[in-house]
Formats: C-alpha cells, sequence, structure tokens
C-alpha cells in the first residue's frame, strides 16, 4: 500500500511536470503568411530557444476571422497577419494584448500600432508601377490625385477588389477625409481606368500594352525583372509625403488569451532580431523594420522610402467597411 | 366529446402520415440516421441565424436591403445559367460517346472526362488567365495575340470546365441505367428519331440532368475562388468580401442566409419539375443495354469534340503545372514531400468519402420508397451543407465545436464531419438514381421469401447500387482532396493536406514551389479513379 502510494505520487508529479514542461515550451502561432516564408524562421527560432512553435497557416483575413469566432478559448498565442487592416481589426475587437514596449520603442512611427499591441515584422510600398516604352519621364506624376487629369485617361491600371489597394484608400480616408477621396474615387471612374485583379497582373497589363500606369506594391515588379531583364515596366514613387506611397506592413501580435506571454512574447522579439530581418528583406523583397540590415539590391533604399511614406496611424487602416462603402459608391465594386 | 376525440384521432393520423407516408412505414433503423443527418445539417442554419441577430439595425438596411444586392443577384443567375449551358454542351455529347458508341478507348475517355473535377479552382483559372495577352503562353510559344480571358466568359469557362464532371457522370449513369427495349418499342410503334428521343430519353435522362444542374449550379453559387480570381461580381464575391476585406462575419451572415434561400428555391423547384415520375421499369427481366451506335462520318467529328473538351479542361491546367515546373524546377526536397502528403490528405478524404455514401443511402433509400412529407424535406436539407459557401459552412462548425463539444475542436474526426455535410448531396446523386432505376419489386420478392431487411440489402440491393456508391465516393474524395477553406479552418495545427500545400506557397507567389503539390492532386486523384472505375465492373 505505501509502495503503491508512492508509485502514485512520483506518477502525478512526473505528469504535473511533463504537461508544465509542455506548457511552458509550445506555442501555437496562427499564421497569414505562407509556410513557404515562414517555416525557416520558426525553425531557427525553435533551434535558438527549444520552444515548440505549432503554425497554423491559412489565409489573413480568414484567420483574422476565426480567432474572433473562437473568442475566449482560442489555442492560438500569436497572430502574423498579411496586412494591418487585419491587426487594427483585432486590435479593435480588443483580442490583442498589450506588447512590452521595448519591443516597439525606438521603431519608426510607421511600423507600431499607436497602442502597442501589435508590431510590424516587416514592410512593403504602395508604387506607381510605368511602362518604359510609352510614358516619358516628364508624365510622372507627382501625386496620386494626379491621377484624375485628363492626360491619364484611359491610361491607369487599378485593382479594386485587392486588399492592398483597398488599405491604401482607406489611408488615403484617414489623412484626406471620405469627401476629398470620394472625388477622387469619381474622378478616377470617370477617367475611364483599367480595372485589374490584383498587383501581378496590374503589372503584366502594363507589359501587355492594356495600361501605362498601374498602383501596386513595390515587390511585384521584380519577381517579372528577375527573369526577363528587359522587361518593359519600372516603378517609382510619388512626391515625398503622398498617401500614394502608403507603406503597409506585415504585424504579429500575441493574443490576450494566451497563457505563455513570455515566451510569445519571445517570437516577437525573435521576428524584429537582424537575423529575421534580413531574411525577410533577401528572400521576400520586403523592407526591414529594423536598421542595421543589408538592404536588398532589388529594392529602394529603406532611408528614401521612409521619407517618401506619408506619416499615418496604421491602427485605422481597419475601417475597411467604410472604404468599400465608398467604392461601391463611386461604381468601382 | 366524441367529436374531439375524433379530431384528436385525425390529426394524430395526420401527423403520423407527415412523418411515416401513406404506405408502408418507413423502418426506424433507417429513419433514425437520416434524422441524425438532418439535424447536423441544422447546425450551421443555427450558426447563421445567432450572427446575423447581431446585426446592427441600420447597418443591416444599408447592407442587406441596397440594389447593389439586385445587381448581385442577377450576376449570380447569368453566371449560373451560362455555366449549366456551357457545361450541357461539354457533357451530354460525351456521355453519348462513351456509352452508345464505339468509340475507341471508350473507358479512357470516361476517367480523362471525370479528372477535371481532381484540379483545384484556381490551376483552371490561371491556366485560361495565363493564355491571352501579350506575355501570355499563346504569345510566347506561337506569338499570337489574343485578348484575355476574364469577366463573365472568363468565369463561366473556368467554372464549366471544372463541373461539367458532374453533369456528365450523372448523364452516364442515367444511359447506362436506360433499358433500350423501351426505344425499341417506341421504334416499332412507329415514333421517328426525334420523337423518341423527345418522348422516351429525354424524360428519362431528365432526373440525372436535373440533379447534375442542381450541383453545379449551387457549387457555382456558392464558389469563391474562380470568381475572385476572375473579377466577377457574384453573390459568392460580396460574402469573400464581406470576410476578406471587412473581417466581418455578421454581414456576411446575412448574405449567407440570402445566397441559401435562392439556393434552396432551386432545391425546391426540382422537387416540383420531377414530380410524379416513375422511371424504373416494371417488366420482368434485367436492363439489356442498347446496341451501340458505329461512328461511320461522324467519327472525326466526335474526335475533334474530344480534343477540344478534353484538350481544354484536362491538357491545359496539366500544361500550366508543367510550364511552372520547367520554369522555374523546384528543388528535389519538395518532390520528396509530395507522396507523405498524398497519404495525410487521402487518410482524411477516404473516411469522409466513405461516411458520405454510408449517410447518403438512408437518406435516398426512405425518399425512394417511403417519401413522407418529413422525409422529402429531410433528404432536401442535405443540400445546405452543399450550397452554403464553404468558409461559412466552417466556421459554423467551429461555432458549434466551441459551444458544445470542445474536445473535438481541431481534431480529424470533426474535419471529416465537416467534409461529409459539404459533401453528402454529391454521395446522393449517383445513390439516389441507382435506386430510382433498382425495382422495389426484387426486395419485395425477397422479403416474401423470407429473407430479412439486412439479407435483402446485400444480396438484392446493393448489387444493384455498385455504380452509384462507386460514383458517390468518387465525388467525395475528388472533392476534399483539393478542398481548402474548411481544411484551413478545422483541420488539426499542423496537420497537411496536398491542398494546403498548395495554398501555403501560392499566397507567397511561389507558382513554381506550389506546382509539384499541384500536379500530385491531379495525378493522384486521376489514378483513383481510374482505379475505382475499374473496379466498377469487377465488383
Amino acid at each position: 500500500m505505501k509502495l503503491f502510494t508512492w508509485y502514485v505520487s512520483v506518477i502525478s508529479v512526473c505528469l504535473v511536470v511533463l504537461t508544465g514542461m509542455a506548457q511552458a515550451s509550445e506555442l501555437t502561432l496562427y499564421s497569414g503568411r505562407g509556410e513557404a516564408f515562414v517555416k525557416p524562421i520558426i525553425e531557427q527560432f525553435q533551434r535558438d530557444t527549444g520552444i515548440k512553435v505549432n503554425v497554423r497557416y491559412g489565409d489573413t483575413a480568414q484567420l483574422a476571422v476565426l480567432i474572433q469566432e473562437e473568442g475566449q478559448r482560442s489555442p492560438a498565442d500569436l497572430f502574423w497577419g498579411q496586412d494591418a487592416g487585419a491587426m487594427g481589426a483585432l486590435a479593435n475587437a480588443g483580442i490583442l494584448a498589450t506588447l512590452p514596449q521595448d519591443v516597439y520603442v525606438g521603431l519608426p512611427d510607421i511600423y507600431t500600432s499607436a497602442t502597442g499591441q501589435w508590431v510590424a515584422t516587416s514592410g512593403r510600398a504602395r508604387v506607381v508601377a510605368y511602362s518604359t516604352t510609352r510614358v516619358k519621364q516628364e508624365e510622372l506624376p507627382q501625386s496620386v490625385f494626379d491621377l484624375t487629369r485628363p492626360e491619364y485617361r484611359g491610361r491607369v491600371a487599378i485593382p479594386p477588389t485587392n486588399g492592398s489597394f483597398q488599405a491604401f484608400v482607406t489611408a488615403m480616408r484617414v489623412l484626406h477625409g471620405d469627401a476629398r477621396t470620394l472625388e477622387w474615387l469619381e474622378g478616377l471612374k470617370a477617367n475611364q481606368p483599367k480595372i485589374f485583379r490584383n498587383n501581378t497582373t496590374s503589372v503584366a497589363g502594363i507589359a501587355d500594352g492594356e495600361a501605362d500606369f498601374a498602383l501596386v506594391n513595390n515587390y511585384y515588379l521584380p519577381r517579372f525583372t528577375a527573369t526577363d531583364k528587359d522587361y518593359p515596366v519600372a516603378q517609382t514613387f510619388f512626391a515625398d509625403g503622398d498617401v500614394g506611397n502608403l507603406v503597409n506592413v506585415a504585424g504579429i501580435a500575441v493574443l490576450k488569451t494566451s497563457k505563455q506571454q513570455n515566451a510569445a512574447v519571445q517570437l516577437v522579439r525573435f521576428l524584429l532580431s537582424p537575423a529575421a530581418q534580413q531574411y525577410f528583406t533577401t528572400v521576400a523583397n520586403e523592407y526591414a523594420v529594423t536598421p542595421n540590415v543589408i538592404s536588398n539590391p532589388d529594392l529602394t533604399d529603406t532611408k528614401v522610402v521612409l521619407q517618401a511614406a506619408p506619416k499615418i496611424n496604421l491602427d485605422q487602416l481597419a475601417d475597411l467597411e467604410g472604404t468599400l462603402n465608398l467604392l461601391r459608391r463611386a461604381g468601382h465594386l | 366529446m366524441t367529436g374531439y376525440n375524433e379530431l384528436m384521432q385525425y390529426q394524430i393520423g395526420l401527423m403520423r402520415k407527415w412523418i411515416f407516408g401513406a404506405g408502408r412505414k418507413a423502418p426506424p433503423s433507417l429513419l433514425v440516421p437520416a434524422l441524425v443527418v438532418a439535424a447536423a445539417m441544422f447546425v450551421p442554419l443555427v450558426y447563421l441565424v445567432a450572427r446575423a441577430m447581431q446585426a446592427d439595425r441600420q447597418q443591416l438596411v444599408t447592407l442587406v436591403f441596397s440594389s447593389r444586392n439586385l445587381e448581385l443577384l442577377i450576376n449570380t443567375l447569368l453566371l449560373t445559367g451560362g455555366v449549366l449551358a456551357i457545361g450541357t454542351f461539354l457533357s451530354l455529347p460525351l456521355a453519348w460517346l462513351v456509352t452508345r458508341t464505339t468509340l475507341p478507348w471508350r473507358r479512357l475517355v470516361t476517367v480523362l472526362a471525370v479528372v477535371p473535377l481532381a484540379i483545384p479552382g484556381y490551376v483552371m483559372a490561371y491556366a485560361l488567365m495565363g493564355i491571352g495577352g501579350r506575355y501570355g503562353v499563346a504569345a510566347r510559344l506561337f506569338d499570337l495575340q489574343i485578348p484575355n480571358i476574364q469577366g463573365y466568359w472568363g468565369a463561366v469557362i473556368a467554372l464549366a470546365l471544372y463541373t461539367f464532371p458532374y453533369l456528365f457522370l450523372n448523364l452516364r449513369a442515367a444511359l447506362l441505367g436506360l433499358d433500350s427495349s423501351l426505344e425499341e418499342s417506341a421504334r416499332s410503334l412507329g415514333y421517328s428519331n426525334m420523337q423518341i428521343v423527345r418522348k422516351v430519353i429525354f424524360p428519362h435522362l431528365l432526373p440525372g440532368l436535373l440533379a447534375g444542374y442542381l450541383v453545379v449550379g449551387l457549387y457555382v453559387m456558392g464558389d469563391f475562388g474562380a470568381i475572385a480570381l476572375m473579377r466577377y461580381e457574384a453573390f459568392s464575391f460580396a460574402i469573400y468580401n464581406q470576410y476578406a476585406g471587412a473581417f466581418d462575419r455578421i454581414y456576411a451572415a446575412w448574405l449567407s442566409i440570402m445566397l441559401l434561400a435562392l439556393a434552396l428555391s432551386f432545391v425546391v423547384m426540382e422537387i416540383f419539375v420531377l414530380r410524379r415520375r416513375r422511371l424504373a421499369s416494371v417488366g420482368s427481366g434485367s436492363i439489356r443495354p442498347a446496341k451501340p451506335a458505329v461512328l461511320k462520318k461522324l467519327l472525326p467529328v466526335a474526335i475533334l469534340y474530344l480534343i477540344v473538351v478534353l484538350g481544354s479542361s484536362v491538357l491545359l491546367p496539366v500544361l500550366m503545372l508543367a510550364y511552372w515546373l520547367v520554369l522555374a524546377p523546384p528543388d528535389i526536397s519538395i518532390f520528396l514531400q509530395v507522396p507523405w502528403t498524398f497519404v495525410s490528405s487521402a487518410s482524411a478524404a477516404l473516411p469522409a468519402a466513405l461516411l458520405a455514401v454510408v449517410l447518403a443511402f438512408p437518406l435516398c433509400y426512405l425518399a425512394a420508397r417511403y417519401p413522407s412529407p418529413l422525409i422529402i424535406w429531410m433528404e432536401r436539407s442535405a443540400y445546405i451543407g452543399y450550397a452554403l459557401p464553404p468558409l461559412t459552412l466552417a466556421l459554423a462548425m467551429v461555432f458549434f465545436a466551441l459551444q458544445t463539444a470542445f474536445f473535438l475542436y481541431q481534431t480529424i474526426f470533426l474535419l471529416i464531419v465537416a467534409w461529409t455535410i459539404a459533401t453528402l448531396v454529391l454521395a446522393m446523386g449517383p445513390i439516389r438514381s441507382a435506386i430510382l432505376q433498382a425495382r422495389p419489386n426484387l426486395e419485395e420478392a425477397s422479403w416474401s421469401l423470407g429473407y430479412g431487411p439486412i439479407a435483402t440489402f446485400f444480396y438484392v440491393l446493393l448489387p444493384r447500387l455498385r455504380r452509384g456508391i462507386i460514383a458517390g465516393i468518387v465525388l467525395v474524395f475528388l472533392f476534399c482532396m483539393k478542398e481548402l477553406p474548411i481544411t484551413l479552418l478545422l483541420s488539426p495545427t499542423g496537420f497537411n493536406t496536398l491542398a494546403v500545400s498548395v495554398f501555403t506557397r501560392t499566397v507567397e507567389g511561389m507558382m513554381a514551389e506550389a506546382a509539384p503539390f499541384a500536379a500530385a492532386i491531379v495525378l493522384f486523384s486521376g489514378i483513383s479513379v481510374g482505379m475505382i472505375l475499374r473496379r466498377e465492373k469487377a465488383l
């Protein structure tokens, strides 16, 4: 009997220790970024820290909706989303924990949430892509607002259903107000834009001769020029501070319901470490969030980007519903 | 007092008739599983209503009752109509060629005609979109400038090309089950060929054709993928925008309810069209297959037709995958992951296919043999799971598991159940046709000879349902192999399927890395279909 009691207590102690260990060393990450991109960096984190990370991959928006649906019972410790809109939506829903200040203090304003509930892991800029064969240098627009002028009639490609484009319109509403944005959208519509599905097809549309300009993200053109040096498209920023140069970000956040806040924050810190940042800029053609990273030769220098980017609170990009309403009213959707 | 009792009895009688039907009483051993299935179909409804109730009234009015929804409704109907028309053109001659003619390699053609079901929608859409344009495949390889395929026609063609096999399989089964003695009697009565087609063949094909239309039509209404890629604004696209643009579950629920209402009105319409049709032959003896027509002058036309249909639905996407593979050959280690990922996919897809078939049987059998109003409604409720956009269904299952059975959440079991709810209708189509064509008097004879229901099922019914059951398994299996939204939300964290592998690469724009997995879906699914169809005769 004594032996039995002894046995039971040893086993229960072992179980408690084991479950404790399992809890302390396993994180669940919901990732809107793809496996091919995420896996190498997460494996590095596991090797460095011994903390196991289970990753659930999915579409950013679907995972953001899923986390809201799961609420209190969410198994996720962290959420890594493709865009600020999704991060802002979760922050506004009161689902995210506040990060320790030292994680984000010192980063450029455009890379952090004002409430400290999430932080950017990498950035990408909106640019204007143009045809190198049909566009003269003096024709390049100085502001995105110029595109409603008669000389751009029927020449501009836009992807109104694309998330990045919609985030840019939201930024315009934040900086210039709904009335001015609606006016621009209606002017653009009247100027007979060429409608495309997404950034890639918009860039390809310029090469195909269907349009001369396109409002796109910065990292699509390098994908074409990587295989075809003579690809007849180039890209540039508008004047400094123009909303057309919006820098959007992929962001990471810790969920309030996570029982392992410390380990989760450790992963956030790791993604902002020089090694991880170097990986993002080299492999994904995106801009690093922290300094001290060797610039990717295919990208504009980070300093130029920070100077060109409009100053905006990224948490305000969450109101996509308002943007969809405006796009509908102007007849783009 | 007696009057009251009589009234009560009359009402109880009515209720009994409503539940069990007018004739023989439906056996509880079938009624219970059928009730479970119908109850499962109400899970998504409960979820949608729960979410819809949270809506803010003012927002609701602007979103739900806007004139834009009318536009979306019209677009959805135009799209569905277009896909059905093109799908018929692709499938009807094909079904006739493989069942009623001496066309060479009919079995191979049959397998190839089913393969498009295994091709992920985005591959088909990318393949179509990659042809045209200045930098499209046509321009690069053949110096041929053709316009981009997109918008309405892009969506119609892409959807028709990967849904027409549903029509083909239904029509093929109907043609194989058609007793040629009917045609011969009609001919001996002096009917012309046109009259035979109109009065004999067409009425017999109608149930299969309508069942196929329903399956394809509801798929088209709920599909996000091709519609979003082709930029065509149908209803499902608006739901997609609610989730993807606004991260909103509540107005998405309203739009889903509206979509479901539209879908179910089609389901009810089919009941009325098919009402009071009796198709099982009453004569004795087995079905005599028709003598195959010898194609003489028609053979070149038939071959040209096959080249167009199979070329665009099978060869084109396969070439697209090959192009990606050759363009940037991925690392060999990626190829080594493929077999294991296939096993993982199949380990969930096969149980779902078997479960769907097992659950489809009681519903179809009851509806065919004991058609009381309750049973008809239960059978029709199975369309709910299929008509909903998969993402909405997945969220409903998340809601259900979190509210009632948390231990099931993110388990393989829940994934299989959700897949089964989504695909039950696919399994029911061919099984229902098989039961309708099997004559009830054989079962009655078996009972009168003293065999119990179990023996009758295995010795009399099952051999006659073989073809329907196999078709059901194939359809569900292929659907699950390429299914994405439900898998992404409900599978255990870290569970990998071929479709998920494709998605996690394309989401970062890595088409070449995704290509081996997409090719594996097409290849392995094609092989599975081939093997299953081979067993069709041997079983």
